[in-house]
């Protein structure tokens, strides 16, 4: 009994001390240390305009203005919504996970397709980049990728009223390189060349 | 294919040295550090009331489980409370009895299976004090264990290492330091470490947005370092807050294969070394035979993967659109199909069951790979417990061996008996059970079926993935599956349970058995067991006995879906 008792009391007393070592000093150190070394990647990487945050640099956002890249599908809709809208399910993160058989995935792809396809007259079936029509793991992607950020450029020259080598110029300036020459993709930041494109016109 | 064998490349030489530290904390041979981390080790030991005494193989196992008992309740308590403690500026509410139930069952076991989204389901506080803590704990459980399991094959007594102390040490030694270090790197790349609440903005187009903020890092390297896989966030690691670029994809990649490959890395040098200390060597030979073992299969596991997902959908190729990059759906562009492969190959070999891309959505094959991994459960595994399953087979393979050739089957000098194969084959027996059986419940019940959200092939699929997922203790998920249901959270609960702690207690009951042995000289006549031949028979009947047992369900689900999709 008295055995048992003591192997219950250490059992015990170490849970408590390493939930405290690890649920309460652990992060509390990692905080304070990024707070003080990394102060902006720490508090989100937020984007301001005048002073008011209009996004994060790694979250994606939806565009609907014809001038504006239009970012990857979501399926939380970036957490974007209308001031006051009752659908809105709160923030959260994530993908329809349809399996590649399902023929939802080809009805949603389809729907998309021919959405794209109104929106860009010019623009023929057969080079729309897949990676823009199919959506994200996370449904937060802040990227497109080049080829996609380049399919959208006479539609955007039209409404915007900027030539198209300002435009392409405004997707070089937002595209960051695959690390070191091989790790990762070409990439554009939907959000950073949208503002950039504000900018121009303005 | 150039950034997957980068990364490779980088990762051998890390898991010499971390392998190298840890039979040095294992053995308790002097080390850097010493002096400091003895204070701190020897204050939480007169804090915790451990008493420093040698334990045999029962009492190892006995406050194994008396410990995670502990904690399991001390975890459940503040699920159940979360809302009215403090940290909670998101004002979340209280957990419902069987959801708290699965996630203290699914964290304490180092499964990490999630039925709640992090967002809207935990706490800051309990983000920290449940999910971090528990991700230290389970990870350093599973890695005490292992090393009492590796001591016993090569002790010759079956009273040594004290639980306390192994789970003391791997935490102080290894798991904290390296959490911190990892951390740091994880927000220089954007991961938030903060306790602000979470903010709505107004975009550049005038709408609101709301973006959910807390403790991430601190959470994301323990994560990953304790192959345990649970997200802050639902999305897990394909949300950009919890990997950013394609260097926090690569660090996350690394850190998850560190100390699983650590493990075969130690338990080889701790063979070589039982006779002569003095001795030069990297790995080792029996290590090295292990370890080429386990990599041949996560190899062939990475290239069907990429070949898979880079072929793409044919569903959507005949959509007309141009899908040359692959099949991209529920993947991040900045990580591509080449860093998605990789880290679906990794964190099912190496049971973490932390995702950057949704699994789902993966083309059959390419999602047959994951399945498959979770099911062997060998390749490389999780938080220790892969090299002890991994040791079932060389001792299996052995036995077969021996047989085949006439020959007294021994280990190390040990023989393998009896009593050891009765238990050695009830090891490997459990896990099938388990999935199958609890599959095939779920497909004959109602509230089985209920969550099976994709038609066909793939319905099965997502079932088998969700118990595989949950007997191996990896956690992740074909994510569709509506699992937030009675049914659901208690089955798997069950499932991450005795696929965790019978097949715990059976290894340990099994080292104990091999350490009370005699121990023969070898000769001639042994078996050879750290060549060429002894390799390439370990990999056959993993897969031999793998492909036997899982063959007619794979049959069913990806291979149908993909012969569909094909036709």
């Amino acid at each position: 009994m008295k055995k048992i008792f003591s192997q219950i009391k250490a059992a015990f007393l170490t849970s408590v001390v390493m939930m405290i070592i690890c649920g309460l000093i652990y992060p509390f150190a990692v905080t304070g240390v990024s707070q003080l070394v990394f102060h902006d990647k720490a508090n989100g990487s937020l984007i301001k305009i005048d002073g008011k945050v209009v996004g994060s640099k790694l979250i994606g956002q939806t565009f609907e203005n014809p001038a504006h890249f239009i970012s990857r599908v979501s399926s939380v809709n970036y957490n974007v919504y209308e001031k006051n809208d009752p659908n809105y399910a709160g923030v959260s993160s994530g993908n329809f996970n349809y399996a590649p058989s399902n023929p939802e995935l080809t009805k949603r792809m389809n729907d998309s397709v021919n959405e794209f396809l109104k929106n860009n007259p010019t623009v023929s079936k057969k080079d729309i980049p897949a990676d823009l029509i199919t959506s994200s793991g996370s449904g937060l992607d802040p990227h497109i990728s080049i080829p996609s950020a380049k399919i959208q450029i006479d539609r955007i020259a039209t409404a915007s009223h900027l030539s198209k080598e300002e435009v392409q110029n405004i997707i070089k300036e937002a595209t960051s390189k695959k690390v070191f020459g091989v790790l990762g993709e070409d990439k554009m930041n939907v959000l950073e060349a949208n503002m950039l494109i504000d900018k121009k016109m303005k | 294919m150039w950034q997957i064998t980068i990364v490779l490349l980088i990762y051998l030489p890390l898991v010499l040295i971390a392998g190298r530290y840890l039979y040095k904390v294992t053995m308790k041979e002097k080390m850097w550090g010493d002096g400091f981390f003895n204070r701190v080790e020897s204050i939480i030991y007169k804090l915790s009331a451990i008493k420093q005494e040698e334990m045999t193989g029962k009492q190892y196992i006995f406050s194994l489980l008396f410990s995670n008992a502990v904690m399991i309740a001390i975890g459940y308590f503040i699920l159940r409370i979360q809302s009215s403690l403090f940290l909670n500026p998101n004002d979340i509410g209280n957990m419902e009895t069987t959801l708290s139930f699965n996630t203290i069952i699914s964290f304490m076991t180092n499964t990490n299976l999630q039925h709640y989204s992090g967002e809207s389901g935990l706490s800051y506080l309990s983000q920290m004090l449940v999910i971090i803590f528990m991700m230290f704990t389970s990870a350093a459980s599973g890695y005490a264990v292992c090393m009492a399991f590796c001591r016993r094959l090569i002790a010759k007594t079956d009273v040594l290492g004290n639980f306390y102390v192994d789970f003391v040490r791997v935490i102080t030694r290894i798991l904290l330091p390296l959490s911190f270090v990892v951390s740091l790197f994880l927000v220089s790349q954007g991961v938030p470490q903060t306790f602000k609440e979470n903010i709505t903005l107004t975009t550049i187009e005038h709408k609101q947005q709301d973006i959910a903020f807390g403790p991430i890092a601190a959470m994301e390297s323990i994560k990953h370092l304790g192959t345990n896989g649970g997200g802050f966030n639902g999305a897990n690691s394909s949300t950009p807050f919890e990997n950013p670029t394609v260097l926090s994809n690569i660090v996350e990649i690394l850190s998850m294969m560190l100390l699983p490959g650590a493990c075969v890395v130690a338990l080889g040098l701790m063979i070589t070394y039982r006779k002569n200390r003095n001795h030069k060597a990297l790995i080792g030979k029996q290590g090295t035979s292990i370890f080429i073992a386990m990599s041949v299969i996560f190899l062939i596991g990475i290239a069907v993967v990429y070949a898979s997902e880079s072929a793409g959908n044919p569903e959507i190729h005949a959509i007309g659109i141009d899908d040359s990059t692959g099949n991209m759906e529920g993947k991040e562009t900045r990580f591509g199909i080449a860093q998605s492969s990789l880290f679906t190959a990794a964190t099912t070999a190496f049971t973490t069951g932390t995702v950057n891309n949704m699994h789902d959505t993966l083309t059959p094959l390419g999602g047959l790979v994951p399945l498959f991994n979770m099911m062997l459960n060998v390749v490389f595994g999780g938080k220790g417990v892969g090299l002890m399953n991994m040791m079932m087979y060389v001792l299996l393979t052995i036995f077969i061996a021996c047989l085949m050739i006439g020959r007294t089957p021994q280990f190390l000098g040990k023989k393998i008996e009896a009593k050891e194969m009765k238990l050695i084959a009830l090891c490997i027996l459990i896990h099938p059970t388990i999935i199958l059986g609890f599959s095939a419940l779920a497909v004959t019940t109602a509230g089985g079926v209920a969550g099976i959200t994709n038609p066909g092939a793939h319905g099965l699929s997502q079932v088998l993935y969700e118990f595989a997922s949950s007997s191996a203790n990896n956690g992740s998920g074909f994510e569709g599956l509506a699992d937030n249901s009675t049914f659901w959270n208690v089955t798997t609960g069950l499932a991450m349970f005795f696929g965790r702690y019978t097949s715990i207690v059976l290894q340990i009951a099994i080292a104990s058995l091999l350490a009370k042995k005699l121990v023969h000289n070898e000769s001639i006549g042994t078996l050879n067991t750290t060549n060429a031949t002894f390799t390439v028979f370990l990999v056959a009947i993993v897969l031999v006995v793998g492909a036997l047992t899982f063959l007619p369900s794979i049959a069913l689900g990806p291979i149908t879906e993909f012969l569909q999709l094909n036709s």
